[in-house]
């Protein structure tokens, strides 16, 4: 819990209310029903100590007069017929409400789950560039968690205890308002202690949260480094270092835990001494024969004073029970409102008009649009202004003019940048670490917008292309491979879902991954998980290559996808990545000069700029910065 | 498994055994106050003098009071004895794993370590202290209650004879049902959240492929499908409410009929006791409750312990001999008939077959494709991995005759995957000797050709490297790692492929400085580029887990087609880099 960090009290009411809302609109029915019900069985479990007192009442005259049991039967009976209708009564309403509960706590998490995902979908790549993955991961798991408790514990809890409460109060009040007041005092004495003790139990826990990220954070760097202990036998020394860091988080915790175990045998015995007080009082009036105060104008006696310490324990332990949910309450807000802060971030927004439509293309070349899949693409483009349809063939034309751009305001990344790829080129580029070449293929695709300047695709501002199509009208493959858990199949036919077995496997042909993923265990059908572990990296960005080859798309953008291959793989890879490239416009970034060699044109970045543009021969012949990168005399990391 | 686990309790024995004493305490404290309330409420009842009222009032207030301070004292001593328990824990896992080789490092996945030494102790820790403060106070207030009860209330506590095994049953009936089905339910929802990581970490590719509604609708069934699993599970368990409330309420009824019958016809029984049955029957209850909660928690926390104990029961694979050489008289490497396979299990063999002599001082360069077992063969040198047949010898002596700290001191390897730690770039640079000055920091970052941007920081060598090294770059990361390899003054150097990131340049620089300042150590150097190795003493090619071809970078160029290939590769894609 990161954010809990620095002690800011993180109760915000406002949570709390649009928490309830949300549970209410998914639930319109089910949580009414389940409110009434628990507030109905809290009542009749605290009425029956009024039965109780009648039914001690009866006891205690027929033993005073000598009333035979007969007699006294005859009383008693309908007394406990009716507390038996009452007990099974609140019985079917409990039965009732915690079988709700049980759709409800789950049905609310799932639907918040899956409101998350949905929202985290929309969100744009600037949100997972700025946030770190293990912290959008806590809200799934951590903060998730603490809405469970919430919901199915802490809120009936403390709407049972708090009926309870308020019902045994009013009863008190029925017969004795001296007693009730001494009851008051004590809950007060109670709250007093508890909240001296519960402050110095969230203060240790926040710190106990620190030292457990510390020690975390310790043995996760050690854990990955253990080889390079084990070379440097290092081991003593790392085993000293966290001794140290196991011993802090241990003492921080000790202290955590003692002041929360401590809170319930000291909140619970102030309920035994005030118990005593209440016999005590309640036995010294009584005696005394000191006039009662009291709602009902009773005289006060002894089935009363039986009655009320049942009562006083029932009041006091309910108390108790309010205040150890406060915590799971505190801890349950924190996590909403880190739930809510990224549902409530701002989606990416996509005011493309411009769609991607099956075509047909006439002899003439004028072009109609299709239903069925034809072979053909075509950007349908509407204009506003007379209301009329043009349509442009998909071809793979892409433009940049004049584009700036910067990740963070004032901190400029291109400057200026134009580069015109005509359909079936390769263009290059190439440039130190930060240079940007990864950002010019980021604001392709518009992972990010451009600040100034124009991307044309097609002769269209891609801006006014509709996302997706964009997209789909661009194939990508990065340096960093990521797989979904599946079979290699599955994984291929990631780039074209409606692809057949036979699509994916001719994709893998082409780009010269058909012949391991044979020779895997299974074959295509084998199973990948954690990001394909079970697999060489060079494999993995070869099953990424084919992914965008079975996508078929006419521009693709190659970031480093085949940096992970050792040259003599690559040889076999390049020729598969030849085939695949074939009349299609396409955006190579490479750290080996090997890969982009026979690109069409080569740029070279430097801070943003391009500051170097040919063919390998006239780059070389330049004798510029192209010349030493490719010499060698120049560091490219 | 628990025998192992307990044995780590240790120190934390006392706090324990305290813990159980104050329970033991409160707990009889606790079922005596319900028989001094009915005796206080009887002598009420029975007009007693105020004195005698007072006095047992007072008495219970100091029963209060003690039960209070027991509660206290057993909060204290418990939270002291569960967290040093979980403390030893962690510090025990942490040093057995600093005992493993790499072939038991290999076993257990990084991450997999975190989490057993975080998620799965914090769960022992919990449940550790949840059995110290309930497993004696739950049975004790049990029996003590029943015993009372049967005392107090005689034929009374009948009541109890019946809601006993009912309760008891309803909950065992009600835990196996749901317990399974916990279980598979937490299975499927680390599957979700998984897919959920992989989802966030491939986000890119997802929008890049526009697969935003198809990861949706995949969730939305994944997650419908774990909910509607859960709420089944969550109905079983929610029967345990009105279970209890079932049980109290017949008791109460019962009580109050029996007990006024049991007053007014026999008059065995009197009104206080009839108020203490009923706070018996709520604590024998909620003691029984307690029970199926602790056998619970034990449960759940029973696959944290597996995967606890399996930290500690791994053996280490490599041990030293009994009396083991701390001299290692040269940098000579002896391959002799050596095959290695990095699990018994496995049918291939990584390596098969090697026989190679370096001698003490030369300069050897490895190249060969992926999977080729380059890697594999430097990393047998320095002991990271035994031979799985035939002998390796360093200095003349089979390695596993040297004491394993002392070969690896002598042996510095710089590896693959090259990591940094969070620290200054002095503390990290003291990794390869403690104790080093200065000046013997600065001649190896010179050596290393670090010592230009190291200086240029201007915090030169305290610069703060952040976790994993990201705030240096790949090239001048890798130049450190040599440097702290170097300190350590080897008589053998292996680098394995640890200058890809560093300009061709720089590489050369780097080895024209191994060639003339360190020329008595043995250099084994892996590379992908012809360049860093065509000027060594020899080159050793690899292929397939053997040794294709041995020689200098002109012969090899001459008879060996895989050299050539890389070469012509190399040459042809990049003319310069020569």
């Amino acid at each position: 819990m990161p954010k809990m960090q620095g002690g800011r009290p993180p109760i915000n009411p406002k949570v709390l209310g649009r928490l309830m809302k949300m549970l209410f609109e998914f639930y319109p029915v089910m949580v009414p029903v389940t409110i009434v019900c628990i507030i109905f069985s809290s009542i009749s479990a605290a009425i029956p100590d009024m039965y109780i007192q009648q039914v001690i009442a009866i006891i205690t005259n027929a033993v005073d007069n000598q009333i035979s049991w007969d007699t006294a039967r005859e009383q008693l009976i309908p007394k406990m017929i009716t507390l038996v209708v009452l007990y099974a009564i609140a019985l079917a309403a409990i039965v009732l409400y915690t079988q709700l509960m049980a759709f409800i706590t789950q049905g609310f998490l799932d639907k918040m789950r899956k409101a998350m995902f949905n929202k985290m979908q929309d969100l744009p790549i600037r949100y997972f560039d700025t946030h770190k993955h293990g912290d959008i991961m806590s809200y799934y798991t951590n903060d998730i968690d603490t809405l469970r408790q919430l919901i199915s514990q802490a809120l009936p809890t403390l709407l049972r205890a708090g009926t309870v409460v308020v019902a045994v109060f009013f009863i008190m009040m029925w017969y004795s308002i001296w007693l009730t007041l001494v009851t008051v005092l004590g809950v007060i004495a109670m709250f007093v202690v508890s909240g001296m003790m519960g402050g110095g139990s969230a203060k240790y826990f926040i710190r106990q949260q620190q030292s457990l990220g510390k020690a975390e954070g310790y043995i996760q760097e050690m854990m990955n480094g253990q080889k390079v202990v084990k070379v440097f036998n290092h081991e003593e020394q790392s085993k000293a270092q966290f001794n140290e860091i196991n011993a802090a988080l241990a003492e921080d915790s000790y202290r955590a835990n003692a002041y929360a175990n401590t809170l319930g045998p000291v909140v619970m015995n102030i309920g035994n001494i005030l118990y005593v007080i209440i016999a005590v009082v309640g036995g010294l009036l009584v005696l005394s024969g000191a006039p009662n105060l009291a709602i009902s104008g009773m005289a006060l006696e002894i089935s009363i004073v039986v009655a009320f310490l049942n009562m006083t324990k029932q009041f006091t332990g309910n108390v108790n029970q309010v205040s150890q949910q406060i915590n799971a309450v505190v801890m349950a807000l924190a996590g909403a409102d880190r739930i809510f802060s990224l549902m409530d971030e701002e989606p990416e927004a996509d005011e493309g008009y411009v769609r991607l439509v099956n075509a047909e293309i006439a002899s003439d070349g004028t072009i109609t649009e299709a239903e069925h899949h034809t072979g053909h693409w075509a950007w349908k483009h509407p204009h506003q202004a007379d209301g009329s349809v043009t349509y442009t063939r998909l071809e793979g034309d892409v433009q940049l003019d004049g584009v700036d751009f910067e990740y963070e305001a004032g901190k400029p990344v291109l400057h200026d940048v134009s580069v015109f790829a005509k359909p079936g080129q390769k263009v290059a580029f190439v440039g130190s670490t930060g240079a940007g070449k990864t950002t010019i293929t980021n604001l392709i695709n518009r992972f990010y917008d451009i600040a100034d300047g124009k991307i044309r695709y097609d002769g269209i501002n891609i801006n006014k292309i509709a996302k997706s199509d964009l997209r789909r009208s661009l194939g990508i493959v990065l340096q960093e491979t990521n797989l979904f858990t599946g079979s290699v199949m599955d994984n291929i036919r990631y780039g074209k879902l409606d692809a057949s077995d036979e699509d994916c496997i001719a994709a893998a042909k082409l780009v010269g991954a058909d012949d391991f993923i044979t020779r895997l265990p299974e074959g295509y059908r084998t199973q990948l998980s954690g990001n394909g572990s079970n697999l060489s990296q060079g494999q993995r960005q070869l099953i990424a290559i084919a992914r965008a080859a079975v996508a078929d798309p006419p521009v693709m953008i190659l970031d480093e996808a085949t940096s992970s291959i050792d040259t003599r793989t690559e040889a076999i890879v390049a020729r598969g990545m030849d085939k695949l490239m074939e009349g299609r416009t396409v955006f190579v970034i490479a750290h080996r000069l090997s890969t982009v060699r026979n690109s069409d044109v080569i740029m070279v970045l430097d801070h943003g700029r391009i500051i170097e543009r040919g063919s390998h021969d006239q780059l070389v012949a330049q004798k510029g910065q192209y010349y030493r990168l490719y010499t060698g005399a120049f560091e490219l990391e | 498994m628990l025998k192992k686990l307990l044995s780590c309790v240790r120190e934390y024995k006392k706090p324990t055994w305290l813990t159980l004493i104050f329970i033991l305490g409160e707990a009889v404290i606790e079922t005596l106050i319900p028989f001094m309330t009915a005796d206080l409420v009887n002598s009420i009842k029975d007009s007693a003098p105020m004195g005698h009222v007072l006095q047992v009032g007072g008495l219970l207030a100091v029963m209060a009071l003690v039960s209070l301070a027991c509660g206290a004292c057993a909060g204290f001593t418990s939270a002291k004895a569960s967290t040093g328990f979980a403390k030893n824990l962690r510090g025990d896992m942490f040093a057995k794993v600093q005992e493993y080789s790499f072939r038991n490092i290999d076993k257990f996945s990084s991450s997999s370590l975190v989490t057993r030494m975080t998620t799965d102790v914090s769960n022992v820790q919990m449940s550790y202290m949840m059995i110290i403060r309930m497993a004696v106070r739950s049975p004790l207030m049990l029996i003590f209650s029943t015993c009372m009860a049967f005392y107090m209330g005689g034929a009374l506590a009948a009541a109890f004879v019946f809601t006993i095994p009912v309760l008891a049953f309803g909950m065992i009936m009600i835990g196996k049902k749901a317990m399974p089905a916990f279980r598979a339910v937490f299975k499927k929802y680390d599957k979700l959240n998984e897919s959920i990581e992989e989802n966030v970490r491939a986000m890119r590719v997802v929008k890049g492929f526009s697969r935003e509604n198809y990861e949706k609708q995949k969730f939305a069934s994944a997650a419908d499908d774990i909910c509607q699993d859960f709420t089944r599970a969550e109905r079983i368990v929610a029967y345990n409410t009105p279970l209890m409330t079932l049980c109290m309420n017949f008791d109460m009824v019962f009580i109050l009929l029996i007990g006024a019958r049991m007053i007014i016809r026999d008059n065995t029984l009197d009104i206080g006791q009839i108020s203490a049955m009923i706070t018996y029957g709520v604590q024998i209850l909620m003691s029984l409750m307690f029970l199926s909660f602790m056998y619970v928690m034990v449960t759940m926390s029973i696959e944290s312990m597996k995967r606890i104990v399996e930290v500690l029961d791994e053996e280490p694979s490599l041990r030293n001999g009994a009396d083991a050489v701390k001299e290692i008289p040269d940098g000579s490497v002896d391959f002799r008939q050596v095959s290695f396979k990095y699990s018994e299990k496995a049918e291939r063999f990584a390596l098969s077959q090697i026989d190679l002599h370096i001698p003490s001082g030369a300069t050897v360069g490895v190249i060969g494709g992926t999977g080729s077992s380059k890697s594999t063969l430097v990393q047998l040198i320095p002991r990271l991995y035994d031979v799985s047949e035939g002998s390796l010898l360093v200095g003349g002596r089979d390695v596993r005759e040297y004491d394993i700290a002392s070969l690896r001191d002598a042996v510095a390897m710089v590896l693959q995957k090259n990591l940094l730690f969070s620290g200054t770039i002095r503390e990290n640079l003291q990794w390869g000797n403690a104790g080093a000055t200065d000046d013997e920091i600065r001649e190896a970052c010179r050596l290393a050709q670090a010592a230009e941007f190291v200086e240029s920081f201007p915090d030169g060598y305290d610069t703060h490297i952040e976790q994993g090294g990201t705030n240096v770059s790949g090239g001048q990361k890798q130049r450190l790692c040599i440097a702290r390899a170097l300190l350590k003054k080897p008589k053998i150097l292996i680098l394995d492929d640890s200058t890809s990131a560093v300009d061709t340049h720089t590489d050369a620089l780097i080895r024209q400085g191994f060639r003339e300042f360190i020329p008595e150590t043995t250099k084994i150097i892996i590379a992908q580029r012809i360049a860093s190795v065509q000027d060594a003493d020899m080159i050793v090619v690899m292929d397939n887990g053997s040794i294709a071809d041995v020689g200098t970078h002109e012969e090899l160029l001459e008879r060996s087609p895989i050299y050539r290939e890389v070469f012509e590769q190399q040459t042809h894609g990049n003319g310069g880099e020569e």
